[in-house]
């Protein structure tokens, strides 16, 4: 009988615990919204991504290249390379790179010339956590190829 | 607003050829996110645009976000016709503006 008790109140315990861990990731996703300043989710990034390069992108020609593991989120190296001749008729107008996971989507956009031969561009980003990275470039004739990549971050790099 | 940036244009090239330019400036990149020791926002203060132009006309320029990392890099290709120079320039979210040129011998 005794046993009994110990064990109902450790299961009560642990539903408690439950609960109040329940109820604050709530508050800190209430906080959150807010003051405007909850994480983007790849819903969110579609949407803005959506809204300046159209419906009609397609997958394929963008390369995203990052590390498997990007041990500091502060900064990580990232390649966008995009499968274009850039001759003057054909060309990579604008490249957009979105993540899904910071903060805002936003990171970078890239506007191409056909002076430049080759379109592949280097540089260096912030990642807030493991998430996906979406690539986007416009071409000349408005049609629009996308590429995704997933990166795994040990560390995040979005202040706090 | 920062120091003296770091560029790589090679000095001479065949014409023709596709060279790699890369740049590199000291900025902090604050995104407006992260807490000074008073507890309050330190406010977002980036470099917001970076552009190359080469004779006069823009080759290559980018948009940037509090995404980017602090001391921003780029690193990316350029076909070279003839000998000219390479202007680049780092515009802030004040509105200030780092210039910097590199020459090159096209032959």
């Amino acid at each position: 009988m005794l046993e009994d008790t110990g064990e109902k109140r450790r299961v009560l315990g642990r539903r408690d615990i439950l609960k109040a861990a329940g109820v604050g990731v709530m508050a800190i996703a209430g906080g959150g919204l807010a003051s405007g300043s909850a994480f983007a989710t790849p819903e969110s990034t579609a949407e803005a991504l959506k809204k300046i390069i159209g419906t009609a992108a397609k997958a394929g020609k963008v390369t995203i290249k990052l590390p498997e593991i990007a041990e500091n989120g502060r900064t990580v190296p990232i390649t966008v390379s995009v499968d274009s001749p850039m001759t003057s008729g054909d060309y990579v107008k604008t490249i957009i790179v979105m993540a899904e996971g910071n903060p805002n989507p936003e990171v970078v956009n890239f506007n191409l010339t056909p002076a430049l031969g080759k379109a592949e561009i280097s540089t260096r980003m912030r990642l807030g956590k493991t998430q996906n990275v979406v690539a986007a470039a416009v071409m000349s004739d408005g049609s629009v190829y996308t590429g995704k990549k997933q990166v795994k971050v040990t560390i995040g790099g979005c202040g706090g | 607003m920062a120091k003296k940036p770091r560029i790589k244009v090679p000095k001479s090239a065949k014409k023709g050829e596709q060279i790699q330019i890369k740049t590199l400036i000291s900025h902090k990149m604050e995104t407006g996110r992260r807490k000074g020791k008073d507890g309050k926002l330190i406010p977002r203060m980036i470099i917001n645009n970076f552009s190359c132009k080469f004779g006069g006309k823009e080759v290559f320029s980018a948009d940037m976000y509090p995404a980017i990392a602090a001391n921003p890099y780029f690193a990316f290709y350029v076909t070279v016709d003839k000998s000219g120079t390479f202007e680049f320039a780092w515009t802030d979210d004040k509105g200030k503006t780092v210039t910097a040129s590199k020459d090159i011998a096209v032959t």
